[in-house]
């Protein structure tokens, strides 16, 4: 099937088609996925005190991250879907099974301990979440009747609140979007999104009273008022909002920030490392790395709208619009717009699992941007 | 077909909808960023500019000193010393390498620890100090101070480590901190913990850690762009955690861990007149102070596997068949229910039958007591005496009289992990056994077999309340901060003279002589009542060896007894496991600790010179 398309592929797509043949990618995926990989080395240099150990682990763990993606990117896009449903299955198993560990008294109940590797199943979930239900929807008639929904919200709500449990807070805020985003793509009737907004918007104050621990109430409650304990939650959102400021509209130029340097930014090259680039590049540092994700999320969108299968399509639309929810999450909490919750930066924040996780999202985009079947040609 | 693709059709075009609404939402999530981040750098640049130039400074926490435990004469149990160790900080050094090769030298480190401490320095901040070795000696101290002049970046800092000079003796009292883990964290706020490397675990260090932790306090510094520290601008102390001392005395802990010697067991001694602990030990114990900086993984599976069981508290945590030592009490539920005159002769035979079976409830004295009194019935412990009283009474009547007495009900004291120990009832048959209660389980309950099982600190306080003719206290270890506290409510009977009754009886069992626990009579007047604890099956996963087979078969020795006998002060329970009888051996342990009590102090003025017991 693959060389029948490239005999017929118009010499104008040959140039960019050969590589793609050989080797299926999405060049303008890549492009400004490295750009922002680029720009994350950089501010990494100098948050990290200009360390070059650090720069050498860091480009190394990027090298790893693209090489993942691209291996992703051959993996013909059906075998995801084939996948799909074990995959989903065994990761809500693995869940439960931190569950019940945690509760006999194990320290680290994030964690699920093989003996030989150790690893987080939230963050395995949050690839399988918009794999199964893009399968799951795909074999249904679209737009989903109220009986898809159901089932569909439940394969959602089931690991969002066993990870909210953990507690991870974070992570599974991240989960239950990316399912919702699939229901979205859907065509889920705006009626039930309404609903479903009026429904957390009435159990906001359910979890505040039983959910929440008191460390989470505080850091929302240290978003009205930041500078209200100097040892306490606040002090992160301020002095990341001091280094933002303090940058002004040009920035302080790359290595001359004193904020981070300084010790003031928390995590500075993880969670904080936006604070420490907007410290040296500025408002127009960030509007351009702004820019730069957006221009990811729309490529990914893009590529949804051209995708062949169902699935393909509400896959790449929701592993997009994570991605969105990702950068939201993590620059809203930087700029002092959202509670301190533990989520990384995507491509920026140094971190081996999160990488992963973006990686694999980002190598599926570009299987169902490249695999398309021969009788794709009907728009 | 055809409606197919024009559902299929339909399809497509809501999804290119959404598509068009997602771009457009994460466009307004650009915007939104965007927009904040101007605002920031434009409209409060200027304030944020000022606030930047101020934060020369960085706030650093200065954790607070854990408060110290003592003993009621104020020894330390739990102390904090100094521990020293050697930090490097390469920029300060002319040649890191020649410093580190000298260090090496003195401080003995090992090629792999260099190679590591080199790796860290690479990486590290050049201003950051890097951790050469922990926990140096005097003459390591000596030695690196003397080559100062050639170590220009190597320094000496201290730090409090946490260390129980009495050891085994007090560990299943004091207990021990450890590092705080992820379960802590739940339970603590991080906030008040940065910088603190320890929190309790078990024992006084978990109950009072709150008050044993304090507050941190924090020094706000100014530094250079570099991040160096150059002067300090304002400092708030921390508020170190409160001392905290506890009711037992150390000598009397010691001479009560000698006197068990070898055996497994636990040791009570309380002061009835208010429920303070005065001694409370249990054996096999473990060492406190390897806990404190994490205990290797084959050290702690050592002490986990250990068939004696070292880290289980004998005292609150283990529960045994209280035996005989019950039967005071059952003959004060006797005669506040009017199934016993104290004074009526009853025939005590070599077993009792109830009425209508065949099943023979065999006394300890195979051809029995004869013609015995309650009084009799108490300094011979007449089993048969009590199958007839506890048939004649029910377990209804019982279960009510006991567990207002305190048994099978947690005492309140302030240490973790307390049993509540068990009287049994037709009700908790049926709901832990799905059974109905046989008449014959009562007649074994009347004299502490069976189902029965009560802590050895319930025991030291059943007989704190026999000492005292009802009045009840709280058993407590350290004394509440506001104010003493207010004692229990009383058992109260329907005649003073019960208790008269019974506290003679209990006389006789050490001032007659015949009585079980003769041999232990003392100059001052002791009462008591001795005891054995039924062993009824070796544990499962333990190996078979013919001798410790026989040993492990042989019945727990119980002793409960009080001193003096008209004005009580102290009040002791005492299991030996597998010590035989109560009388050969659980009482001579209780004489031997109401003699230190007794004799080496008779007035609170004489201080004892003691120096390490029990180890």
């Amino acid at each position: 099937m693959g060389s029948e398309r490239l005999q017929s592929t118009p010499l104008s797509q040959r140039l960019g088609g050969t590589l793609q043949s050989v080797f299926k990618l999405d060049p303008v995926l890549l492009f400004f996925v490295a750009l922002i990989a680029t720009i994350g080395v950089v501010a990494g240099y100098s948050a990290a005190e200009q360390s070059d150990a650090w720069v050498e682990r860091s480009v190394v763990r990027l090298a790893l991250g693209f090489g993942l993606m691209l291996l992703v990117a051959q993996i013909p896009q059906r075998w995801f879907f084939a996948v799909a449903p074990w995959l989903y299955a065994s990761v809500l198993l693995m869940l439960v099974a931190v569950w019940l560990a945690g509760d006999m008294g194990g320290g680290a109940r994030r964690w699920l301990d093989l003996g030989v590797i150790r690893f987080q199943p939230a963050e395995l979930m949050k690839v399988a979440m918009p794999m199964m239900i893009a399968w799951f929807l795909a074999r249904r008639p679209l737009p989903p009747g109220p009986l898809d929904v159901t089932v569909a919200m439940l394969a959602v709500m089931i690991p969002t609140v066993l990870i909210a449990g953990q507690p991870d807070l974070g992570s599974s805020l991240l989960i239950m979007a990316s399912g919702l985003f699939v229901l979205f793509f859907a065509g889920l009737s705006w009626w039930y999104i309404g609903g479903f907004f009026g429904l957390t918007a009435a159990a906001m104050p359910v979890m505040w009273f039983f959910v929440m621990h008191a460390y989470q109430k505080e850091r929302v409650l240290t978003l009205l008022d930041p500078t209200s304990d100097p040892l306490g939650a606040g002090y992160h959102t301020l002095q990341s909002m001091i280094a933002i400021g303090s940058g002004g509209v040009w920035g302080k130029g790359w290595l001359e920030g004193t904020q981070s340097h300084l010790d003031f930014l928390p995590e500075g090259t993880t969670d904080f490392i936006l604070a420490v680039y907007a410290e040296e590049f500025g408002l127009i540092g960030l509007v351009l790395l702004f820019v730069l994700y957006l221009a990811v999320v729309w490529r990914g969108l893009w590529i949804a709208e051209h995708a062949e299968s169902v699935e393909g399509r509400l896959l790449a639309g929701s592993i997009a619009m994570s991605f969105m929810v990702y950068v939201l999450v993590n620059a809203g909490m930087v700029l002092g717009l959202l509670p301190v919750v533990g989520a990384p930066l995507p491509l920026l924040s140094y971190g081996g699992t999160a990488l992963v996780t973006i990686m694999v999202g980002l190598g599926m985009l570009m299987s169902i941007r490249t695999q398309r079947s021969f009788l794709g040609h009907d728009r | 077909m055809l409606e197919r693709l024009h559902d299929h059709g339909r399809a497509r075009r809501l999804f290119r909808r959404r598509i068009l609404f997602a771009a457009a939402l994460s466009l307004l999530v650009v915007f939104t960023l965007a927009g904040r981040a101007a605002w920031l750098t434009i409209a409060q640049h200027e304030y944020y500019q000022a606030k930047a130039e101020n934060n020369r400074t960085r706030v650093v926490v200065l954790p607070p000193e854990r408060g110290r435990i003592f003993d009621v004469n104020g020894e330390v149990v739990a102390d904090n010393v100094a521990t020293y160790q050697v930090q490097i900080t390469p920029e300060q050094s002319r040649d890191v390498e020649a410093e580190i090769d000298l260090l090496s030298k003195v401080l003995d480190l090992g090629p792999r620890s260099i190679e590591a401490l080199k790796e860290r320095i690479r990486v590290g901040r050049r201003f950051d100090p890097v951790l050469v070795k922990t926990g140096l000696d005097e003459v390591e101290r000596a030695r690196v101070a003397r080559l100062k002049p050639w170590l220009r970046g190597t320094e000496i800092v201290s730090s409090l480590k946490r260390v129980y000079p009495y050891g085994e003796l007090m560990a299943h009292v004091v207990g021990y901190v450890g590092r705080i883990n992820a379960e802590d964290v739940k339970r603590i706020d991080p906030d008040a913990y940065r910088g603190t490397q320890y929190i309790g675990k078990t024992g006084i260090e978990r109950q009072y850690e709150d008050r044993l932790h304090g507050e941190p306090g924090y020094r706000v510094v100014e530094v250079d762009a570099l991040g160096r520290e150059v002067e300090v601008l304002e400092t708030v102390r921390p508020v170190p955690g409160k001392d905290i001392a506890l009711t037992i005395d150390i000598g009397l802990q010691g001479v009560a861990a000698a006197a068990l010697g070898e055996y497994s067991g636990a040791v009570v001694a309380e002061d009835p007149r208010n429920g303070a602990i005065r001694a409370m030990v249990s054996r096999p114990s473990f060492d406190p102070n390897l806990f404190v900086d994490g205990i290797s993984h084959k050290a702690y599976q050592q002490l986990l596997n250990d068939p004696d069981r070292p880290l289980y508290n004998r005292a609150v945590t283990a529960t045994y068949p209280p035996g005989s030592t019950i039967k005071p009490v059952m003959g004060l539920a006797g005669m506040q229910y009017g199934l016993l005159d104290p004074d009526e002769p009853f025939f005590a035979g070599p077993y009792y039958q109830i009425p209508g079976n065949d099943h023979r409830y065999r006394d300890w004295r195979k051809w029995g007591h004869g013609w015995v009194d309650f009084k009799k019935s108490i300094y011979r412990s007449v089993d048969v005496y009590y199958y007839d009283l506890a048939h004649r009474m029910g377990i209804d009547r019982m279960h009510a009289f006991l567990t207002d007495f305190g048994l099978g009900v947690k005492t309140g004291i302030d240490l973790p992990g307390e049993s509540a120990g068990l009287v049994p009832s037709r009700e908790w048959k049926a709901r832990t056994k799905q059974q109905v209660w046989y008449p014959g389980e009562t007649v074994i309950a009347g004299i502490g077999q069976g189902y029965m099982l009560s802590t050895i600190l319930q025991l030291a306080d059943m007989t704190s309340t026999l000492a005292l003719s009802g009045t009840r206290h709280t058993p407590w270890l350290v004394a509440p901060v506001d104010g003493p506290r207010a004692p229990r409510d009383r058992v109260a009977l329907d005649k003073n003279d019960y208790w008269e009754r019974v506290r003679e009886a209990m006389r006789a069992v050490v001032g007659n002589k015949r009585g079980t626990a003769h041999k232990i009579d003392a100059p001052y007047p002791i009462a008591g009542k001795t005891g054995t604890a039924q062993v009824f099956s070796v544990a499962q996963n333990e190996e078979y060896d013919a001798e410790e087979l026989e040993r492990r078969l042989h019945d727990h020795a119980v002793f409960v007894g009080f001193a003096p006998f008209d004005r009580p002060e102290l009040a002791v329970a005492v299991l030996a496991e597998h010590g035989g009888s109560g009388s050969g051996t659980a009482a001579p342990i209780a004489r031997q600790v109401m003699d230190f009590w007794f004799d080496v102090r008779p007035d609170a003025d004489v201080q004892p010179e003691f120096t390490e017991y029990g180890d």
